[in-house]
């Protein structure tokens, strides 16, 4: 165990020493074999969690890309600059997932082709009019951003010993979160009752498979005690201050909605 | 876990009381361990050797000092929104209102969160230094409000590698996303479309953390209170 945490100190250092020789582009790199230098052996659960990432992120990035090539969907201004920032940063983290998995050894997941009606291939699933409806497109945003915020989040324990490749998912994780907090701002712009962070486990979406992403984040509990009994705060501003995570399982029920192969 | 089974204590008013009453050059000593919470004992002035000193917050040892800096950070968030929302800059709207409310309840929340969770360990309420903000201008408000935001989630985004225990990463991770979402609404306040822009995010699409040395520092100003980093730093 000591050599282990040894070596993981080591690694943790040999990584410090060589971002700073390296420009941006080459850290996912380092990542991966900094890692797989140090955790020969159980390379495959982390490759597993980056690749599960690199399945989210690539269903995000298509999104937003497929989005703003429809003509007329997004208007122009505001609305356009901001999508194109997310679809960006999706992009940035497809990239980066691919070469962190590269670099620990492992294979990066074929992209999937997907099914944005959420009809898994169908093409008539609930979300069919996401590209021509506006608020039905931000409505899907929102749910992928915090979808995103909750699988990051709950694959967060499972890298507490592989502290690179934790502290990359955490740096992913908060702009997950930033985007959704902008997306909901957008929707409430266009009438949606909905606030930066997430209130109770109200989606402010009527629609079942959405809820889902939601169902959990009614919780006020944390580390067995009821946080409102602290002091008086509001079931609501409890469940607002603390982000529940999704089990893969629980985000996959899900995301196999938008897989059509 | 069993980190709030320790009795949430008045730590704070005994060490400041042990404190006044000892020598400058004397240091109290905590004997060890978390049931150790009574064991408060008095020790010699040996420099390599000082845990808790007169005038200082200590934040300790292994996850401990992990949550002790969140809730330092936390305590600084709380008391700042506490003040935004007594003082309301002159041209605050009803929905600005509401939502910097939410903000002061969700900070206050993991304040007193980290407290019970620390129970015995937690260090004491930090002395806030809040002179150079104009809390009836808008601008000085929510530029304030932008670099607390931003500052915690590259603090908990940092610090997330130094705990040890599952649970309490995984709880952090339930935090700094809310501080996120916060910082985003903030910059958008202050220029829509700056949620996620590039003096916070790199070129991978990463938030960029920072080191508990580099946070401390630029909390620095904000805070009277002496902090020992303890092994954060």
């Amino acid at each position: 165990m000591s050599d282990r945490l040894n070596s993981r100190r080591k690694a943790l250092r040999d990584f410090a020493d060589l971002g700073k020789k390296l420009t941006m582009a080459a850290v996912p790199l380092a990542v991966g074999s900094m890692f797989q230098k140090a955790y020969g052996q159980s390379t495959t659960n982390v490759v597993d969690v980056l690749n599960y990432a690199l399945t989210l992120e690539y269903l995000e990035y298509r999104f937003y890309e497929k989005a703003l090539a429809s003509a007329g969907l997004i208007p122009a201004g505001a609305p356009t600059a901001a999508i194109t920032t997310i679809m960006n940063h999706e992009k940035a983290h497809v990239n980066f997932l691919k070469t962190a998995i590269t670099g620990a050894g492992g294979t990066p997941v074929v992209e999937p082709t997907f099914d944005f009606s959420g009809g898994q291939g169908t093409g008539t699933g609930p979300f069919a009019t996401a590209f021509t409806n506006y608020q039905l497109f931000l409505a899907v945003a929102q749910s992928l951003e915090d979808t995103g915020v909750r699988a990051y989040k709950g694959q967060a324990p499972n890298l507490v010993q592989q502290n690179a490749v934790l502290t990359a998912a955490l740096n992913i994780h908060s702009v997950e979160a930033r985007h959704a907090a902008h997306i909901r701002q957008m929707r409430k712009a266009n009438g949606a009752s909905v606030k930066p962070w997430i209130t109770g486990k109200d989606s402010g979406i009527d629609n079942a498979v959405v809820q889902a992403i939601y169902n959990g984040e009614e919780n006020t509990t944390q580390a067995g005690v009821d946080v409102k009994t602290l002091g008086s705060f509001s079931a609501n501003a409890v469940t607002e201050a603390f982000d529940e995570p999704l089990t893969k399982e629980q985000v996959l029920a899900v995301a196999t909605l938008f897989i059509a192969s | 876990m069993n980190i709030l089974k320790n009795t949430p204590s008045s730590l704070e008013s005994n060490t400041s009381l042990l404190v006044k009453g000892v020598h400058r050059r004397s240091f109290l000593k905590w004997a060890g361990g978390t049931a150790a919470a009574t064991s408060l004992i008095l020790t010699g002035c040996k420099e390599d050797n000082p845990v808790i000193v007169a005038g200082e917050v200590n934040f300790g040892t292994g996850d401990n000092a992990v949550l002790n800096y969140a809730y330092a950070l936390e305590q600084l968030e709380a008391a700042f929104y506490q003040r935004v929302i007594e003082s309301q800059f002159s041209d605050i709207t009803a929905d600005e209102r509401s939502l910097l409310t939410d903000i002061r309840d969700h900070e206050m929340a993991h304040r007193e969160f980290f407290k019970a969770a620390l129970g015995a360990n937690a260090i004491g309420g930090l002395e806030v230094d809040f002179s150079s903000i104009d809390f009836s201008k808008r601008e000085s408000v929510l530029n304030a409000a932008k670099t607390f935001e931003d500052l915690g989630v590259a603090a908990y985004n940092g610090a997330g590698r130094f705990l040890t225990s599952p649970d309490l990463l995984a709880i952090a991770g339930k935090i700094v996303s809310v501080e996120a979402r916060h910082a985003a609404y903030i910059r958008d306040l202050i220029s829509n479309g700056t949620f996620a822009d590039s003096t916070v995010i790199d070129a991978n699409g990463l938030e960029m953390s920072k080191e508990p040395s580099a946070v401390l520092m630029a909390a620095a100003p904000f805070i009277k209170t002496k902090i020992n980093a303890g092994t954060l730093a």
